[in-house]
């Protein structure tokens, strides 16, 4: 590695730059790992007490008012499973059909306009969404389907599948784009149409990664917490019917945002905050894990074809 | 010019420049017989491959800046903008340098074409399967195992089997971008085996990895240079006394 012709140090001095910068890497490495064990200790030192001072009963119950002792999480959760899952309604169809569209059937000039769009779309601070949620969307949803307020789960829905939505289309089409172009080729030479091409052999070729899109759209989409709060009205309120919809909820990561501030630390309350805390984070590792298990699996797929 | 009946393919002062400045066409007059192998051959970056995406348009139009002259197949001009493309791939099938399995079934694989051409009979496309595959000489080595991925099979086996899903359309056409170029010998020699039976009932347009698959299999050959049309004649004439000194240089090795 070392030239003596034009190295500055000597051979020790080289040896001992090496050693501090492997030790710096692997430092940064372990820190990651560290972080992680000690938020999950932490979450679960601050939420697992929850299970010693409310009942299992109370806990899974349908009310949600902790002023006055009552800790049923069950209106929290059917709230972001409703909110999540209207985001994913919204946010999967549209994505895959812009990832769709831009690599495979817009213009070169248009791909280029889209796609640094779509990115752009996804660095815009929640907030401002949240804020054109209220200011536009929730009110004109009251008066098209007139509704008491437009502060709904479908208006978080709404929010919440544009916020996913460039994740998907980002990804969707990073998947779409490592097809390789003679899978197309294959396909227009036997005479199949575009559209045919599309979806019979495009789609399924990229297949895991359009899953992975998926799986880390809904993965944003549930650890979403300005917005929801912002437009969902918070009224935790159990919603399991699809007319739930049309009317105000309050998902978990709106609760714990909205409460967390002024609980009183170490007491019931508080417990229970990080006990959902806990769960959310359960929940997205196993949204996160079921991704990872599918691209792996397909991974596997993509290197038998290529050996 | 005069018509000859023999003549599948007629090409008349076909230009062709891409938007990036690589390998063009220029002024390519060609004719292409009927029922017979026609080698197109020369070194890298002649327009070789260029020629062949024209003749079923699969040409990215995006990527072509001009493109003139015609193009004749049976005295109809597919470069006619009004031609369906569609009908054309049908028509002329292809079969690509790197087998291009598609992510289904060796079954599927076949019937693929067929389907989006609105086939469902079973019966008929289960024909399709087996005569596509005995042409392509693969039946055998695959009929017990029709419904496992077509990834599965070997680099041979896979380029075969795209020759079967070109056959199962009954094209008239086929042309062939360097099929044997990933293959050992003995799956090369089956593919050219395959295509001097296959030369009776199709117009086959090869373009050959070497000039020693050139000379074995030609009927008649085209050598391209540079994106020119330097002799074209019989496969024994060009190969054996060609007429232009660039060509002589070329099949004796002296460059390319």
């Amino acid at each position: 590695m070392s030239n003596p012709g034009n190295s500055t140090g000597t051979k020790s001095d080289l040896s001992w730059q090496e050693y501090i910068i492997t030790r710096a890497i692997r430092a940064a490495g372990y820190s990651a790992v560290v972080f992680v064990a000690l938020i999950f200790y932490f979450l679960l030192r601050e939420g697992l007490p929850t299970l010693g001072e409310v009942s299992f009963s109370d806990l899974f119950a349908l009310r949600w008012y902790p002023i006055e002792n009552y800790f049923g999480i069950l209106p929290l959760i059917s709230g972001t499973v409703i909110v999540t899952l209207g985001a994913a309604l919204i946010a999967v169809p549209f994505g895959i059909g812009t990832a769709i569209f831009i690599s495979e059937i817009a213009p070169r000039w248009a791909r280029e306009i889209l796609k640094p769009l779509v990115e752009l779309l996804g660095g815009l601070p929640s907030v401002v969404l949240g804020f054109l949620g209220i200011l536009v969307l929730a009110p004109n949803l009251r008066i098209l389907l007139n509704l008491p307020t437009g502060l709904t789960a479908l208006a978080g829905s709404i929010l919440l599948g544009a916020i996913a939505l460039p994740t998907v289309v980002s990804v969707a089409e990073d998947a779409l784009d490592t097809v390789p172009r003679s899978y197309r080729e294959g396909a227009w030479a036997l005479g199949a149409t575009r559209w045919q091409t599309i979806w019979r052999v495009t789609l399924p070729a990229a297949r895991s990664g359009v899953l992975t899109a998926v799986m880390l759209g809904i993965g944003r989409a549930i650890g979403e917490t300005m917005t929801v709060m912002m437009v969902t009205g918070n009224a935790p309120v159990l919603a399991v019917t699809p007319g739930a919809l049309f009317s105000p909820v309050r998902t978990m990561t709106a609760t714990i945002a909205a409460e967390m501030g002024e609980v009183a630390n170490g007491s019931v309350h508080y417990h229970t905050l990080f006990f959902i805390g806990m769960l959310l984070f359960i929940f997205s590792l196993v949204i996160n894990v079921t991704a990872s298990a599918v691209v792996f699996r397909s991974k596997k797929r993509a290197e038998k074809v290529l050996s | 010019m005069e018509t000859n009946l023999n003549d599948k393919i007629v090409i008349e002062n076909f230009s062709l420049q891409y938007v990036d400045g690589t390998e063009s066409l220029r002024n390519i007059n060609l004719r292409i017989p009927r029922n017979a192998i026609t080698v197109i051959f020369g070194p890298a970056g002649g327009g070789k491959s260029t020629l062949l995406r024209c003749l079923n348009r699969l040409n990215d139009p995006a990527d072509v800046k001009t493109m003139n002259g015609r193009i004749l197949i049976e005295n109809e001009n597919i470069l006619d903008p009004k031609t369906d493309i569609i009908r054309l791939r049908r028509k002329v099938g292809m079969v690509f340098a790197r087998p291009v399995v598609l992510p289904m079934s060796i079954r599927s694989n076949i019937t693929y074409g067929l389907e989006v051409m609105g086939e469902k009979r079973r019966s008929k496309l289960n024909e399709a399967v087996e005569r596509s595959l005995k042409q392509a000489a693969l039946w055998e080595e695959v009929r017990a195992r029709l419904d496992e991925p077509g990834v599965a099979l070997s680099g041979g086996q896979q380029q075969r089997l795209c020759l079967a899903r070109s056959l199962a359309l009954e094209p008239e056409i086929i042309l062939l971008d360097e099929p044997t170029s990933g293959l050992d010998p003995i799956s090369t020699g089956k593919v050219e085996a395959s295509l001097q039976e296959l030369k009776k009932t199709y117009t086959i347009i090869l373009v050959p990895h070497s000039v020693q698959q050139a000379a074995r299999t030609a009927d008649f050959a085209a050598f391209f240079l540079q994106g020119e049309l330097v002799e074209f004649s019989e496969g024994k004439t060009l190969f054996t006394a060609p007429s232009d000194k660039r060509t002589e240089d070329y099949v004796t090795g002296r460059f390319g």
